[in-house]
C-alpha cells in the first residue's frame, strides 16, 4: 500500500490547492500514518511461506501441519509449553483466566489403564469452526492453512472460544505487558497458537517443535502436508495417524500418532 | 393522540402519575448508572474483574442478555394476536406490546455489546461481516426487528396507515420467528459442545420466548394499569393467563424432547447426568429453578382454582416464569460450558488448562450490575414511552376492549 500524499510538504499543498483541499489531504495523510501499524501487521500475516521470498504471500500450495507422536512425548515434560510461552510473550500462568496456547494433556484409558501424554493446541483445521462463527472475520485461515486472529478486528465476543472443539483459544483478561514485537496481543481480544507464523514465514520451525527436538524427544514433526516429498506427508501416508474429534470432519492440520 | 374510530380505542400518555412512578424511574436510573459504572470498571481493568474465565467465557451478562433478547420477541405476542391471528380485542394492547418488544431488545443488546472485550469496536462489528456467522446475521435480524416493529407501531398509530397494519404485523411476526431462530442457533450451531449442537434449540427458544415475553408483558401491563389508574378487566386477564399456560407447556415440551433425545444418544449420557443428576448448582437450578419454580408452580397457580385471587395468581405465575427463565438461561449458557469438552471419549483427561474437570464460575458484582443495567434500560424506555408518547389505551376494562365476558376457564376460576 502506498501513501504518496505523505511526501507532499504542507507548503506545496497549500499553494496548489484550496484550504479545504489541504485539510482533506492532511486528513488522508494522517489516516495513512495512523493506519501504518495495521498495514505492517497485514504484511506479516500475508508473508511468504518460505524464506527468501518475503513478498510472495501465503501460498495455498502449502499446508503447514504437525504430526505429534504421543509415544515419544514424555509425561511431565513441558518444554514445548515453556518454549511457546517464551516465544510468544505469554506469562506462563495457569489460572483459569490465563492464556494457554499449548498445554500438555495426560490421558488414561479407562478400560485398560494405559496412560499417554501429548501436547494440545490449535489444530489449524481446514474447516475451522472458529472462523465460521466469527462475526467480523477476525478469525481467519491463511492460504497455507494457518488459523489466526486479526487483533485489529476482533471485538472480543468469545464466540470462537465457544466454538473451538479443542479449547485452543484464550481470551486476554488483563492488560498485557512486555509484548514481543512479532506477536501482537491485546486485552479484550482472543488469541491462540499461531503455529509461530512469524518464524515459519522466515523459514524457521515453530518454537514448540524446536524445544521438543532439543529435549531429545522429537515428538513433533512440522512440515508441508501438501508436499508428498516432505517427511510429514510421507509419515502421514505410511503410518496410522488420527485427528482429534475426527467425527467433526474438520481436517485438522495437527495429527497425532500413537493414540 | 386523536380518537381513532377504526380502532375503537384512544391511546393516552400517562397523566398525573403517582409518586411511585418517579421513585421507580429514579431507581432504574440509579441501576443504569451502576451498570455503566460496572462497564467502565470491566473495560478499564479487563474481564479479570469478572467471574468469567477461559473455561466459562460467557457468564451472567449473557444470561441477562439472552433472556432479554428472547423475551423481546415474545413480548410481541399480544400484538401478533391482534394483527396476525385476528383476535382484534387485543388490538388496543398492541402498541404496548410493540414498545416493550423494542425495549427488551435494546436492553439485551446493550448488555451483550457492553460485555464485549472491545466494545469500542462496535463500528468494526457494523462494517466487517462474516455471513457464515450466526452472530453477524443476528446483527441484521436485531436491527431488522426494531425496524419492522417501529413500522408496525407507526401503521397502528397513524390513522392513514391503519390499512397497512395487518401487513406490517405479519412481517414483524415472521421476523420475530427468524430472530428467535437466530438466537437459538447461536447455541445450536456450536457443534463441538455436548450441551448445544442441536437444531432443537431454535424451536425451543421460540417456545420459551413466547412464555418469557408474555410473562414480562403481564407484569408491565399490571404495573402500568396500577400506575395510571386504568383498571384491567377480568376477561382480559383470563385470556392472558390461558395463553401463558399454553406457552409454558410449549416451552416445557421442547425442554422434554431436548433432554429425551440427549438421553437416547449414548455420547450425551454424561452430559445429561451432569445437568439432571450430579451437576451441583446447575442440577439445582434445573430442577428447582427451571422446572419447579419456572414451570410446574406457575401451571398449578394458573390452572388450579381456589388458590386465592386470580390477579395475584397471574402476577405470581408471571414472576415465576421470569425467575425460571433466568434459571433456564443460567443452566443453558453456563451449565453448558461448565461441562467440559470431550476430546478423548473413554479416557480420563487432565491438564493445566482444566481439561476433564467441571469448570468453575462465580458470578461477580460487575457482571450482575451490567445485567441489571440492561433491565433498567428496558424499564426506562417503557416508562418514558408510556409517560411521554402514550402507548396505553385510556381504558383497559373488558367493555372498552370488546373482550368477551369471563368464561368458566380453569384459569379464570
Amino acid at each position: 500500500m502506498k501513501h504518496d500524499h505523505n511526501t507532499s510538504s504542507p507548503e506545496t499543498v497549500a499553494k496548489s490547492s484550496s484550504r479545504r483541499g489541504f485539510m482533506g489531504v492532511a486528513a488522508a495523510g494522517m489516516a495513512g500514518i495512523l493506519l501504518a501499524p495495521g498495514v505492517r501487521l497485514i504484511e506479516i500475516a500475508q508473508a511468504a511461506p518460505t524464506a527468501g521470498s518475503a513478498s510472495a504471500g501465503a501460498s495455498s500450495k502449502v499446508r503447514w501441519g504437525m504430526l505429534i507422536d504421543s509415544d515419544k512425548c514424555a509425561s511431565g515434560c513441558t518444554d514445548c509449553v515453556t518454549a511457546c510461552n517464551t516465544e510468544n510473550g505469554l506469562s506462563g500462568g495457569t489460572l483459569p483466566t490465563d492464556s494457554q496456547w499449548i498445554r500438555k494433556i495426560e490421558i488414561k484409558e479407562i478400560r485398560t489403564g494405559k496412560t499417554q501424554s501429548l501436547p494440545m493446541m490449535c489444530q489449524h483445521c481446514a474447516e475451522p469452526p472458529c472462523v465460521d462463527v466469527c462475526p467480523t472475520g477476525a478469525s481467519f485461515k491463511r492460504a497455507d492453512g494457518i488459523v489466526l486472529v486479526d487483533k485489529h478486528i476482533c471485538i472480543g465476543c468469545r464466540y470462537c472460544v465457544m466454538a473451538c472443539p479443542y479449547k485452543a483459544r484464550s481470551f486476554v483478561h488483563e492488560p498485557v505487558h512486555n509484548q514481543k514485537t512479532d506477536v501482537p496481543r491485546g486485552m479484550g481480544t482472543v488469541e491462540g497458537c499461531t503455529m509461530c507464523v512469524h518464524k515459519v514465514d522466515k523459514g524457521e520451525m515453530p518454537a514448540c517443535v524446536t524445544a521438543c527436538s532439543d529435549a531429545g524427544h522429537g515428538a513433533i514433526l512440522f512440515g508441508d502436508l501438501n508436499n508428498p516429498e516432505s517427511e510429514i506427508a510421507k509419515r502421514v501416508a505410511s503410518y496410522p495417524s488420527r485427528q482429534i474429534r475426527e467425527d467433526l470432519h474438520l481436517n485438522t492440520g495437527v495429527r497425532y500418532s500413537g493414540i | 393522540m386523536k380518537k381513532d374510530k377504526a380502532m375503537k380505542y384512544v391511546l393516552r400518555p400517562l397523566k398525573d402519575t403517582p409518586q411511585g412512578f418517579y421513585l421507580l424511574l429514579g431507581g432504574l436510573s440509579v441501576l443504569l448508572a451502576l451498570g455503566l459504572g460496572a462497564v467502565w470498571h470491566m473495560e478499564h481493568n479487563g474481564h479479570i474483574v469478572t467471574g468469567m474465565n477461559n473455561q466459562i467465557v460467557w457468564g451472567l451478562p449473557h444470561v441477562f442478555a439472552v433472556f432479554l433478547v428472547v423475551a423481546a420477541s415474545g413480548a410481541l405476542n399480544v400484538a401478533s394476536m391482534a394483527s396476525v391471528f385476528g383476535k382484534t380485542e387485543f388490538k388496543p394492547l398492541a402498541p404496548l406490546s410493540g414498545v416493550l418488544a423494542i425495549a427488551l431488545l435494546v436492553g439485551g443488546l446493550m448488555v451483550l455489546m457492553l460485555d464485549l472485550g472491545r466494545p469500542d469496536r462496535l463500528i468494526v462489528a457494523m462494517t466487517h461481516f462474516n455471513f457464515k456467522s450466526i452472530f453477524a446475521l443476528n446483527i441484521f435480524l436485531y436491527s431488522g426487528f426494531v425496524g419492522f416493529v417501529v413500522a408496525y407501531l407507526w401503521t397502528m398509530m397513524e390513522h392513514r396507515m391503519n390499512r397497512f397494519t395487518p401487513l406490517a404485523g405479519l412481517f414483524a411476526f415472521l421476523w420475530r420467528m427468524a430472530l428467535t431462530t437466530g438466537t437459538g442457533s447461536i447455541f445450536g450451531f456450536l457443534v463441538a459442545r455436548q450441551a448445544y449442537d442441536s437444531a432443537l434449540l431454535a424451536p425451543l427458544f421460540i417456545a420459551i420466548s413466547l412464555s418469557y415475553g408474555l410473562a414480562v408483558f403481564i407484569w408491565v401491563l399490571m404495573l402500568a394499569s396500577q400506575g395510571s389508574a386504568r383498571p384491567l378487566g377480568d376477561g382480559l386477564m383470563a385470556r392472558l393467563a390461558r395463553l401463558q399456560v399454553i406457552f409454558i407447556a410449549a416451552g416445557f415440551y421442547f425442554v422434554l424432547v431436548y433432554h429425551l433425545t440427549n438421553m437416547y444418544f449414548t455420547k450425551h449420557h454424561d452430559f445429561e447426568r451432569f445437568i439432571l443428576l450430579d451437576g451441583g448448582i446447575y442440577t439445582a437450578m434445573f430442577w428447582l429453578g427451571q422446572i419447579v419454580l419456572g414451570t410446574l408452580l406457575p401451571l398449578v397457580l394458573l390452572l388450579a382454582p381456589g388458590i386465592g385471587a386470580m390477579r395475584r395468581r397471574i402476577a405470581a405465575s408471571a414472576g415465576l416464569v421470569i425467575l425460571g427463565g433466568f434459571a433456564q438461561m443460567y443452566v443453558t449458557i453456563i451449565g453448558g460450558q461448565a461441562f467440559g469438552l470431550v476430546l478423548f471419549p473413554g479416557y480420563q483427561v487432565s491438564s493445566s488448562f482444566f481439561d476433564g474437570v467441571t469448570a468453575s464460575y462465580h458470578p461477580s458484582l460487575p457482571e450482575l450490575l451490567l445485567g441489571l443495567g440492561g433491565v433498567a434500560v428496558v424499564g426506562l424506555i417503557v416508562m418514558l414511552a408510556l409517560k411521554v408518547m402514550g402507548f396505553l389505551p385510556e381504558r383497559l376494562d373488558d367493555a372498552a376492549l370488546d373482550m368477551a365476558p369471563v368464561q368458566a376457564t380453569p384459569a379464570a376460576a
